[in-house]
């Protein structure tokens, strides 16, 4: 019987009564270990809920603090000097040419790469495996780093484009072409193997197969890393500070290769580093609309994913 | 295939390309500031005159800031990784997964704004006096504890995806032997996971070292030798960001500069990531 | 909850002769079944499930099941795969609870103490009930660490050299582990990484040691070892084993009780038990014509 027996204090109490031993599974491990635990599940719930709290806050705090100069002429006025006059039509604008751009030149170039290395690279060949390495280590520079790159390389250096939209748009896409070709990858890879090889098995050829199967079977995946890439090139400040584009533009670019453009963010870090409390205002009213625009896409984004996904 | 190939090469030729972009004009700004200079000067003023090239500054600068993030940012990354792996029940983690995926696309201007604008006043205001001085209106402590929390979901996702991988036969054995909840996560769980964790960890101090915006909303703008997290400091690439920003003629040593310290930056981030492959070399549990 | 029920007296499959058991190729194993039959007499019950039902998902998997598991015996649990033998075996020790769709009714008594009634930790109860799995699960840690991991989390006050050398000597793991103790535990041989698995439960002094599959991963050699090791270690322990190999039940155990899926009124497959008996009985003389097929080999 001894060796059963469980519950240090008990059973010292059920002893020193002089009774025989008893046996009790009941809640009995040591209160500082209920302590511990408890502890333990406050310190993990405090960690998840401080990034929760900061998103609210954050939010509130732009609403509060932009609220007064939320409207439409937001939206349509030029910047300006003059802080109830500035707005942010041009950098809308900006935006929409940059990233347009930059997701025409980005789509083909990532679809490409995730296919070459999914369907025909061989792990084995040298090469290959240093394009994956390539690729993992690129995720990992900083953004400001690309800004660099497009500076030396595409504003000016080889390809000496100027300050203009599509600059912008060719850094943000060597910036974000690692997340989208792993993105489009797993895409790739998630498509079942049998649907490949009934095609083949069909008279198919791997071309075919790709094109008719694969392809169509991975787009809501590779949609769902196109548009979490879009959004954070959407946000993206400090790469275009460095290829020009500039924060006082009172027109729109008329096309990817004008000169003189600005962005939503560019705009608003601007305002942000003005003194007067009015442009704070303004680029507390240039983040909630940014944010808007950013939680709308990632939203659904993310209902794609939960929606195409396939149940595990 | 030779274009889907060419696809692929696209993202080699962009390391490539910052290499070249780099070294070009690091070189040329080498033969006019002798690296003793560089790496030894106390003071960081490359556009005044004369000029001084103490990049040790505004290193010491990023290190800062990065300290105060990652104290904040690992610890919780890994707090909120072990509930969301080990605790939460499905419709949690079904809310909180996507709530983090929002948080990592927040824009970083933002973060920097509200740092600004909501931190800073907060913790000024609410400074207590044994402590010393209070930070002032740019302080690399608020910017760091921003930064912190702006890296936290990054962290959490990327540890918690090594935690999910861990076997559930580990678990099991472990609640076998009466093992709690808590030892199953932290005795077991944790040190299966450990090497995707430091991955976790290295790409968190990569971003905190990398960030821009925050810090050169929310830190201030000068270089300033300290570890001090009340003062105002300027980091690697605050300095790139603003020096690049002003209108600078190719071939002046102010443009070479931003070269060079993107070099030194550049740099930093390959070595976090030979760190990073080698860490995760040597605690990758191979489970069966 | 008085001591008085913990002691049921197990009078039937004592009651029954065990001459006549033969189990093919038992010779000296035959004496063991012989031996637990005789001494089960005053035998008492450890473990008692009362009308046991268990749902994944409101599906009910087994249905009203009432078995005792007796004192220094090895019980068996045999039958096709699915019918439930693994889930049952995973209420003792309320595993169960790690499966958030799975739920347990009717009670589970250890000692008389029904390990389902509100105020139960089961945290607690696998300190008492230990178990070893299918698939050898030891920590990515080193051998020491391994045996070494239960009572350091249980806090035990003990020599912790001395349970780690006690536990693999009992687990016939010493010898061959002795001059590695330090090295990852992965680094051992399937057999060589349950035999540790058994180890590390044994080293929380555990009364009940709940066994499934645990040779189903293992080659022949390996699992004629862990065979051996049990009939030891129910000298000291009380232990319940899930097999799939009718063999294997003949081989080690004393009880033997088979477990089988019926279509209920609603169609759902649900596992009930057809025959608890003593194991040489159980195999020669079957009383249900459904376990009679199954040992013959007819079905599963």
């Amino acid at each position: 019987m001894d060796r059963w027996r469980i519950r240090g204090g008990a059973r010292q109490a059920v002893e020193a009564a002089g009774a025989e031993t008893t046996l009790t599974v009941q809640g009995s491990r040591s209160r500082s270990e209920g302590w511990k635990s408890l502890a333990f599940i406050a310190l993990l719930l405090f960690s998840v809920l401080i990034g929760l709290a900061l998103l609210v806050t954050l939010i509130i705090d732009a609403l509060v603090e932009g609220s007064s100069r939320l409207n439409l002429d937001l939206l349509t006025n030029f910047p300006s000097g003059v802080p109830e006059r500035a707005g942010l039509q041009s950098a809308i604008f900006g935006t929409l040419w940059v990233i347009g751009g930059m997701i025409v030149t980005m789509l083909p170039v990532g679809t490409g790469a995730a296919i070459y290395l999914e369907e025909f690279a061989n792990p084995d060949r040298w090469y290959n495996r240093l394009l994956e390495v390539n690729i993992q280590n690129l995720a990992a520079v900083p953004s400001i780093v690309f800004g660099i790159l497009g500076l030396g390389l595409i504003v000016r250096g080889p390809l000496s484009l100027g300050s203009v939209a599509y600059a912008g748009s060719l850094t943000l896409t060597l910036m974000v072409l690692p997340t989208v070709i792993l993105a489009s990858r797993e895409a790739i890879r998630s498509v079942p193997p049998s649907l490949r090889q009934g095609s083949m098995a069909l008279g198919a050829t791997r071309w075919q197969t790709i094109w008719h199967h694969v392809l169509p079977n991975a787009i809501p995946g590779i949609a769902t890393g196109t548009i979490l890439a879009v959004s954070r090139a959407i946000g993206e400040t400090a790469p275009l500070l460095l290829v020009g584009a500039t924060v006082f533009v009172t027109f729109n670019p008329d096309g990817p290769l004008s000169e003189g453009y600005t962005t939503l963010p560019v705009q608003i870090f601007n305002w942000v580093q003005r003194p007067q409390d009015e442009f704070r205002v303004l680029a507390a009213a240039g983040i909630i609309v940014l944010l808007v625009v950013l939680l709308a896409m990632n939203s659904f984004a993310i209902w794609l994913r939960n929606r195409y996904q396939r149940p595990m | 295939m030779a274009s889907l190939f060419a696809c692929a090469l696209v993202s080699l030729l962009v390391t490539v390309g910052i290499v070249l972009a780099l070294a070009g004009p690091t070189i040329e700004f080498f033969r006019e500031v002798s690296p003793l200079d560089f790496f030894s000067a106390q003071e960081w003023a490359p556009t005044f005159s004369p000029a001084s090239f103490g990049v040790l500054s505004i290193v010491v600068g990023t290190l800062n800031v990065t300290f105060w993030a990652i104290l904040i940012a690992l610890p919780m990354g890994l707090c909120a990784a072990i509930y969301l792996s080990e605790y939460a029940s499905r419709r949690t983690r079904k809310v909180v997964k996507p709530v983090l995926e929002v948080l990592e696309g927040i824009p970083t201007v933002a973060y920097g704004f509200f740092a600004l604008t909501f931190i800073t006043p907060l913790i000024r205001d609410n400074w207590p006096g044994f402590l010393g001085d209070a930070p002032g209106i740019f302080s690399a402590g608020a910017a760091g504890l921003v930064l912190g929390i702006m890296i936290i979901p990054t962290v959490a996702s990327i540890s918690e995806d090594a935690m999910t991988a861990v076997p559930s036969g580990l678990r099991e054995g472990a609640y076998a032997l009466g093992a709690t909840r808590r030892v199953v996560a932290t005795r077991v769980v944790v040190p299966a996971a450990l090497s995707g964790i430091i991955a976790s960890f290295v790409l968190g101090i990569s971003r905190a070292i990398g960030e821009t915006m925050v810090v050169l909303i929310a830190a201030g703008n000068t270089p300033n030798l300290t570890f001090s997290p009340v003062q105002s400091i300027q980091t690697m690439t605050a300095f790139i960001a603003t020096t690049a920003t002003g209108d600078i003629g190719v071939g002046t040593i102010t443009y070479k500069t931003i070269f060079a310290v993107g070099a030194l930056l550049f740099v930093f981030t390959l070595g976090m990531n030979l760190i990073s492959s080698w860490l995760v070399r040597r605690f990758r549990e191979v489970y069966e | 909850m008085s001591d008085g029920s913990m002691e049921v007296p197990v009078s039937e499959p004592a009651a029954r002769p065990s001459a006549g058991v033969q189990p093919a190729g038992a010779g000296p194993r035959q004496e063991a079944t012989g031996r637990a039959a005789g001494a089960a007499r005053d035998t008492d019950v450890v473990m008692r499930t009362e009308d046991v039902t268990v749902t994944y998902d409101g599906i009910p998997a087994l249905r009203d099941i009432t078995i005792d598991i007796h004192r220094n015996r090895i019980t068996a649990f045999i039958g096709a795969s699915g019918c439930g033998k693994s889930t049952l075996l995973r209420c003792f020790n309320r595993m169960n609870d790690l499966i958030p769709t799975a739920e347990v009714r009717g009670s589970v008594l250890y000692h008389g103490e029904d390990l389902y009634q509100p105020g139960v930790d089961p945290v607690e109860v696998r300190r008492h009930i230990g178990m070893v799995f299918q698939k050898p699960n030891p920590f990515p840690k080193s051998i020491y660490d391994n045996v070494a991991f239960g009572p350091k989390v249980l806090h035990m006050k003990v020599d912790m050299d001395e349970v780690v050398e006690r536990s693999l000597r009992q687990a016939a793991l010493w010898d061959e582990a002795k001059d590695r103790l330090k090295d990852n535990a992965l680094g051992l041989s399937g057999g060589q990484q349950q035999r540790l698995c058994i180890a590390r439960a044994l080293a929380t002094s555990p009364d009940v040691l709940l066994m499934d599959e645990p040779c189903s991963a293992l080659d022949p050699i390996a699992t004629g070892r862990i065979e051996d090791l049990m009939v030891a270690l129910r000298e000291q322990y009380t232990i319940v084993i899930v097999t799939h190999n009718m063999q294997q039940a003949t081989r080690v155990s004393d009880m033997t009780a088979f477990i089988t899926v019926e279509l209920d009124e609603h169609d759902n497959r649900t596992g009930t038990i057809i025959e608890y008996e003593e194991t040489g009985r159980l195999f020669s003389q079957p009383a249900d014509p459904r376990t009679e097929e199954y040992v013959t080999g007819r079905i599963g």
